[in-house]
């Protein structure tokens, strides 16, 4: 079964192509790492997958069904570069406000189980504002996992993460896997990445140069993939 | 091809304009009541009725555009906005100096020219946005919902001066196409062609100017993407 | 979740969060405030003249409150990419916009409703009599600014400039809606409505809450 998929695909900004013709086929229950350089397309690429963004060419499926289907977006969990909650909303009500709009039966619930597994649940009544950063980031990660997704898209997600968040992003990430939950993961840490994953993609300038299992080698000298399969610097 | 259609246009255009223009000012009859001035509805209403044409054009062309993402549609509804703002300026210019010269002041409020007024605004606004959207597809979508909106809006402009003016007493429409003499049909249709040929050529004229920064732009891309 | 559903609680988010910062809300009110005075200095009227601009003038100054409200509308989701949060969840895209609208619907209605009373403190205008159609004047008008004004926002949310493009684009459109609600105030102020009037307020909400719903996604998804 094909969780996420992307043919050929093309999205220009302007004159600048940033992903020119990226193929990948990302089969259930995989941890995929996309690994590239900054610039290689990997947000691009992510947030065409997750429907916030329309290919200039090139097709794109998600759990079978087209990105922008409700019920494919149903089943997707998003975290991006922004934390994606509101500043002056409390924890709780983040949560709540997300859980309602994904369709969780019961929303506040959830939302409590949610801010328990990130350690927020002590502070549910706090405005995101007055968080420390740490915590606004295990708060992007409850709003993520909260209506236990069939595949996540996680762009660069343990960047700058305090060590507790790392902590609790493992737990999550194990968690789903052992679920059969599928996973994007982009990153340019690649110990971090090779550990947890699965498959590998290169994305170097917009070209998937490489996807597929994640082999040992790969593991013990991740340089090894950009020598091996990137593209000669000009 | 398009090289030669414009000439075509162009010259025809430019043909029928004279021929019209000497049939205008020298073969018919002053108008009694209103004097020499009349002669100015027949290019005063024409202009009208030929922005009106090409901000339909433009409104199609932005469906178009919508539905087939393809960039063509929203170079011809850019230009399409262009010639009709210009053909809306010169019907705006003619009404102020028949105005000026029939009542003695620059602007008079009627509902005719409130509405062309109204028109103006709105593609202005068109106008405006374009250059302040700097990605290209997020530009073309944005015009093509923005030309949308104002095409609505011609209709129920058309519906709110006349209620006004009916309120507060302003002028009735300053020009009365109704009734217009049969002398004077012939060289009011050949106005509107004129006009709409002219315009044609200046649309395709954009047209070009529009292809070839599109293929500025991808010749670009290409470079980036080596 | 149906879209109802959505529209109901990111109507029930924008408002709670401006009610928590008031930041729109202060800053429409001051405004409509300081403009209401303003312009009571630059004429000097006697009772018939003010009966007379009425309308025109308590109109002006919600139109100007209005751009103020809708600017903020879509502008608040850009922080911490909330927006992209927004378009990513199964809520359909005309539920996201319906439920911004309501929110802008609701706090420039309350922001009118706080002028109204200036207004007639002002310029001396009795406006208890004609309350409630005044109310349905209020009502209709402001939906018409809050449907076009949240679509232009969305439409505006990334772009250069932004503050001075959504009013540039806005009120030119809006000026038959402004128009009718002018008329029909003043005339109701005045005692003498012709309410058959309201007809152009409601073909003017009923083409544009159509339009912006069926155009929305096209705005969202680039």
């Amino acid at each position: 079964m094909v969780a996420a998929s992307a043919d050929r695909v093309w999205k220009y900004f302007g004159d600048y192509p940033a992903l020119r013709g990226a193929t990948i086929e990302v089969r259930q229950g995989a941890c995929v790492a996309l690994i590239g350089r900054n610039g290689a397309g990997k947000t691009t690429l992510l947030r065409i997958l997750a429907s916030l963004s329309k290919p200039s060419k090139g097709e794109v499926t998600l759990l079978g069904l087209s990105t922008r289907s409700p019920e494919a977006r149903r089943r997707i969990g998003y975290l991006g570069h922004g934390i994606g909650v509101y500043d002056d909303l409390s924890a709780f009500e983040n949560l709540t406000l997300f859980g309602q709009l994904a369709g969780v039966s019961d929303p506040k619930e959830a939302a409590n189980k949610a801010l328990e597994r990130v350690g927020l649940i002590r502070v549910k009544e706090g405005l995101a504002r007055e968080f420390s950063r740490g915590m606004r980031q295990r708060l992007a990660i409850a709003r993520a996992f909260l209506h236990d997704p069939d595949l996540l898209l996680l762009d660069e997600p343990f960047t700058s993460l305090d060590d507790r968040a790392i902590a609790v992003l493992q737990e999550l990430l194990a968690a789903a896997r052992a679920r059969g939950s599928t996973i994007v993961m982009s990153t340019h840490q690649l110990r971090e990445a090779m550990e947890l994953a699965t498959d590998v993609a290169l994305l170097e300038r917009g070209r998937m140069v490489f996807a597929g299992p994640s082999t040992p080698e790969m593991v013990l000298d991740p340089g090894w993939l950009y020598r091996t399969y990137g593209e000669q610097q000009a | 091809m398009r090289e030669k259609a414009i000439y075509v246009l162009g010259i025809l255009g430019t043909a029928l304009l004279v021929l019209n223009f000497y049939r205008i000012f020298l073969v018919i009859p002053i108008d009694a009541l209103q004097g020499a001035i009349y002669r100015i509805i027949f290019i005063h209403v024409p202009a009208a009725i030929t922005a009106d044409a090409f901000y339909a054009v433009a409104v199609i062309a932005s469906i178009a555009f919508l539905i087939r993402k393809n960039f063509a549609w929203d170079s011809l509804a850019v230009s399409a906005v262009e010639v009709g703002t210009m053909f809306t300026l010169v019907n705006l210019a003619t009404g102020s100096i028949w105005g000026r010269v029939e009542w003695g002041i620059w602007w008079a409020w009627d509902a005719r020219m409130t509405s062309q007024l109204m028109l103006f605004l709105l593609y202005l606004g068109y106008l405006l946005l374009r250059p302040a959207v700097t990605e290209p597809t997020q530009r073309a979508t944005m015009s093509a919902i923005l030309a949308i909106f104002a095409f609505a809006d011609i209709p129920i402009v058309t519906m709110a001066i006349r209620l006004h003016n009916v309120r507060t007493q302003h002028p009735g429409p300053v020009l009365e196409t109704g009734g217009l003499a049969p002398v004077y049909w012939p060289p009011f249709l050949t106005g509107i062609a004129v006009f709409l040929l002219l315009g044609s050529a200046m649309v395709l004229v954009r047209l070009h100017q529009e292809s070839s920064r599109r293929e500025i732009d991808s010749l670009r891309r290409e470079i980036h993407a080596i | 979740m149906n879209g109802l559903a959505a529209a109901f609680a990111i109507a029930r988010k924008d408002l709670r969060t401006e009610w928590r910062t008031k930041e729109s809300l202060n800053a429409s009110v001051s405004f409509a405030i300081v403009i209401l005075v303003l312009f009571s200095f630059a004429f000097d009227l006697d009772r018939e003249e003010r009966l007379a601009i009425s309308g025109g003038l308590l109109w002006l100054v919600y139109a100007f409150a209005g751009a103020l409200i809708v600017n903020r509308s879509f502008a608040r989701e850009l922080p911490n990419d909330c927006l992209d949060i927004l378009i990513a969840s199964p809520a359909p895209p005309w539920a996201v916009f319906i439920g911004k609208a309501a929110a802008c619907f609701f706090l420039l209605l309350l922001v009118e409703l706080i002028s109204l009373p200036v207004f007639g403190l002002f310029y001396n205008i009795r406006w208890i009599g004609s309350f409630f159609s005044l109310l349905l004047v209020i009502a209709l008008a402001t939906w018409g600014i809050t449907v076009v004004g949240t679509a232009f926002s969305a439409v505006t949310v990334n772009v250069r400039l932004r503050e001075l493009m959504l009013p540039v684009l806005l009120y030119p459109l809006l000026i038959p809606l402004l128009i009718g609600a002018m008329e029909l105030t003043t005339g109701l102020l005045n005692g003498n409505a012709v309410l058959s009037d309201i007809r152009l307020l409601i073909v003017f909400d009923v083409v544009y809450t159509s339009l912006a719903i069926m155009l929305i996604e096209f705005i969202l998804v680039i």
